[in-house]
């Protein structure tokens, strides 16, 4: 039973995430795109998080930490890049 | 089913919900500015619920220290990302999205309906 409702969870978070996706893909602004990542991957580190339980490994949660570092600096970096280097920032 | 499962089921739920409600706030959205509205505040609900349901179910051991962990972490971060990617916006000069101007009055709507 258990499993089944981490299942569910999991998959709802999945549709959010191709949405999110969709959004990255679609925004009309550079800063959509990384908007929109951002929240793709604060998203993707809880069903780091959720596929630990599921596979009844907790060694997935260093990952899933590491992801949300990761994603912190990747977030910052782009910008970083978007403001120096001028890249595309209009639409 | 104990309680814990329950309580670790209807927070589960909860995260699930916030996030979908992102995910369609962000397309729903007229613009840019506004689309940090759902994208950046749900963020940080959806992932507090999520984890705290995942810690619940871990009981106390270290998996629950570590997932505190992320949940703090990802507090301290989101936001400030969220607030990172407006200000740099900002500072290029998007204009933030304004109503559109008025449609025409309503007799004459009506006057077009006729036609």
């Amino acid at each position: 039973m258990n499993h089944l409702v981490l299942v569910g969870a999991a998959a709802g978070l999945l549709v959010a995430m191709s949405l999110f996706l969709l959004r990255a893909l679609l925004g009309p602004t550079i800063y959509d795109r990384v908007l929109a990542m951002n929240a793709l991957g604060t998203k993707t580190v809880l069903f780091v998080a959720m596929l630990g339980f599921l596979a009844d490994r907790p060694e997935f949660l260093d990952i899933a930490l590491v992801y949300a570092l990761v994603n912190f600096l990747t977030t910052v970096a782009v910008l970083n890049l978007v403001q120096e280097a001028r890249l595309d920032a209009r639409p | 089913m104990t309680v814990a499962e329950l309580i670790s089921w209807v927070l589960l739920a909860l995260g699930c919900f916030v996030a979908l409600t992102a995910a369609v706030g962000i397309h729903r959205m007229p613009d840019f500015f506004s689309r940090i509205h759902p994208a950046g505040k749900t963020d940080t609900l959806a992932q507090m619920l999520i984890l705290l349901a995942l810690a619940v179910q871990a009981g106390f051991s270290p998996p629950s220290l570590k997932l505190l962990l992320i949940s703090v972490f990802l507090l301290l971060t989101s936001p400030s990302s969220t607030h990172a990617i407006a200000q740099a916006a900002h500072l290029e000069g998007l204009e933030p999205w304004t109503k559109p101007p008025q449609e025409p009055p309503a007799d004459t709507r009506e006057e077009a309906a006729q036609r």
